[in-house]
């Protein structure tokens, strides 16, 4: 009995932290979810409660009167080019490193180790001035092979890890049953990858998607300003009216935690992988 | 089907020599199964038949065709692998088929033949399921399903059973020589477990070192051993084996005393031992005669303590040491009065045990 009663306290207490833990990092959220329905005397005056009404006019002035839109649909293109981009090459480069055994093998996965170690920003000079002469400042092109280029030691480290765990006979039994070593890849092995390929795609697309940096950098014309970026000089204009900016922040955000809610499932299932046998 | 031949096949990985100037002949129809100790070599020279290692010199002809330089898929082989290799992501139809769909043969006939693999082996309620949710005996008869669809000139197995327990071991090793007498097919199988070997192969090669010790029939090999080798590995439990020295050669055959001052003349024609070597005698446990009892006649004796005996109900192994000879395992039918602490004396016939000269050949 009291070791039963132990154990209760045990189990409470880690809800307790669990629950504790959750309202912590929700309760931000919510609150810029809530006030992003609220007009701006309604912020100053009771800032914890909840809004009267679901009031959508925050996000029609966003939508009518501002250029976030357009700054959504740059920040889309920029994360889903680069992520496609990233999730291809890398996992044809980790292919590569953890399945087949050539000279120098070895030196190309310290290449791509190497990226992991080196902070990029440190470059930015000598980059901007390349990006220059080849005419991707001021493009969205440009950062789009910025992202690729920096997410690829990530994504190689994660996929080779996974593919190296792949059994070889699967590879052998493919190679009898007359498959090109392209067709091994792409119908037997990768399929089986693909809860490491969500989650290198989300862990490399949520700092792409909120990357503030680049775009300021190598971004000059506010056409093709990305949704981090434009969201400051939003800042700066409504400064004065809090709803319209908890709105803009809510949409900012919104895109990567759906994508984050679908994914989940597989994403906790890559992350555990090779946990429980 | 077809005739495998290999002609001095040797592989090196690096300078590790793995596969040492092998040269066989599988015939036609023929099931043939590489047998030893891991390490042997025996699925490396799998692997080579098939193509997924390559040759370091020699040849490798399948159907009177040289092959050794072809892909794998282009040699007509189909291979059966330890973990069955079942691709997780595709149903069991698509399993089976997915060599034919890589060859780009027609729908309609991948359908037919897919059905037609999955009746020979009660596949067919299973066709739409994932490997995942078969048991795994059924994802074994998958991974044979898809070699039968291929229609192979030639049928590799990998050690398939061994992920088996051993009830299953049991049925699918009847499946597979029904399969065998069914297909008609040439079928060379790699096991370790030389129980495997003696109930399925028209030939058995046993491997050692990346060298083959000997090929024959299971029978053979276990009646006329080559060496002493070959003599431990197959029967089970293994042979015993009596350290001995050669005290005369005469046309009468060797003249063998083991310790304890049991002597005896094993008959031979080439005794290619001289006065003074050591010999090794050995009886299999199924030969002894203990206490008189069995068939094991009595050209010699030993006298032995036992310290255990196994009743299995319809045999009994007993445990002896007998001086410096330790371990000696005895075999009779049926429930034996003995027990642990008696004394017995074992008797053995010549016709029926073995001698084995310095270098391990089999004197006969």
């Amino acid at each position: 009995m009291e070791h039963r009663r132990n154990a209760g306290l045990e189990t409470w207490l880690m809800y307790i932290f669990l629950i504790g833990s959750t309202i912590a990092v929700l309760y931000p959220i919510f609150m810029m979810l809530m006030s992003g329905f609220k007009t701006n005397a309604e912020i100053f005056g009771a800032p914890f409660s909840l809004p009267k009404s679901l009031n959508l006019d925050n996000y029609k002035t966003i939508w009518t009167t501002t250029d976030v839109p357009r700054y959504l649909l740059n920040s889309a293109i920029v994360t889903i080019i680069s992520v496609a981009l990233l999730l291809v090459t890398g996992t044809m480069a980790a292919y590569a490193i953890s399945r087949y055994k050539f000279r120098g093998a070895i030196m190309v996965s310290m290449f791509f180790l190497a990226g992991l170690m080196l902070p990029l920003r440190l470059a930015i000079i000598p980059l901007f001035v390349q990006m220059k002469s080849m005419g991707l400042v001021d493009n969205l092109l440009g950062l789009i092979f910025i992202y690729t280029a920096m997410s690829l030691p990530s994504t190689v480290f994660i996929l080779s890890g996974f593919l190296r765990a792949l059994p070889g006979e699967l590879e052998d039994s493919a190679r009898v049953d007359g498959a090109s070593e392209l067709r091994i890849m792409v119908e037997i092995m990768v399929p089986l990858i693909t809860p490491a390929l969500v989650i290198a795609g989300i862990y490399n697309a949520v700092p792409i998607w909120n990357d503030f940096f680049f775009p300021l950098i190598f971004i000059q014309t506010p056409e093709n300003r990305t949704l981090a970026q434009g969201l400051t000089t939003f800042f700066g204009e409504y400064s004065v009216n809090f709803g319209v900016l908890y709105a803009g922040l809510t949409l900012a955000a919104l895109p990567i935690v759906v994508v984050f809610i679908i994914q989940s499932r597989r994403f906790i299932a890559g992350m555990t992988a090779g946990a429980i046998k | 089907m077809a005739k495998v031949e290999l002609r001095g096949v040797n592989k090196q990985f690096g300078s590790v020599h793995v596969i040492k100037d092998i040269n066989l002949t599988v015939e036609d129809h023929e099931f043939v199964v590489f047998v030893g100790p891991s390490g042997c070599g025996k699925s490396t020279l799998l692997r080579l038949i098939a193509g997924l290692e390559e040759i370091t010199s020699g040849e490798i002809d399948i159907d009177g065709a040289r092959v050794d330089h072809l892909a794998p898929a282009r040699r007509g082989v189909a291979m059966v692998f330890q973990s069955y290799a079942l691709y997780p992501h595709f149903t069991v139809a698509q399993n089976m088929g997915y060599a034919l769909r890589v060859a780009k043969e027609d729908k309609a006939v991948i359908d037919r033949k897919v059905r037609e693999a999955a009746e020979i082996l009660q596949l067919t309620e299973y066709l739409d399921r994932k490997p995942k949710a078969l048991s795994g005996g059924q994802r074994q008869r998958v991974a044979i399903g898809r070699a039968i669809v291929r229609d192979p000139k030639v049928f590799l197995f990998d050690e398939p059973l061994s992920n088996l327990d051993a009830k299953l071991r049991v049925q699918m090793r009847i499946e597979l020589t029904r399969l065998h007498r069914e297909l008609n097919a040439t079928m060379i199988y790699v096991t370790h477990d030389q129980v495997e070997a003696m109930t399925m192969a028209d030939k058995i090669v046993v491997l050692r070192d990346g060298r083959v010790e000997q090929i024959g029939a299971p029978l053979d090999l276990y009646n006329t051993p080559d060496n002493r080798f070959v003599a431990g590995f197959i029967g089970s439990p293994a042979m015993n084996f009596f350290a001995g020295r050669a005290e005369s050669v005469s046309d009468a055959g060797v003249e063998v005393a083991l310790e304890g001052g049991t002597r005896f003349t094993f008959p031979c024609e080439t005794p290619g031992v001289k006065a003074g070597d050591v010999v090794e005698f050995g009886v299999r446990p199924e030969h002894f005669s203990i206490g008189g009892n069995g068939d094991g006649g009595s050209d010699g004796a030993l006298k032995g303590e036992v310290y255990a005996v196994e009743r299995l109900g319809g045999e009994t192994y007993l445990y002896l040491n007998s001086g410096s000879y330790r371990d000696i395992v005895a075999h009779m039918s049926g429930d034996a009065p003995i027990s642990i602490g008696d004394s017995v004396e074992i008797g053995f016939s010549l016709a029926r045990s073995h001698l084995f000269g310095p270098d391990g050949q089999s004197i006969r």
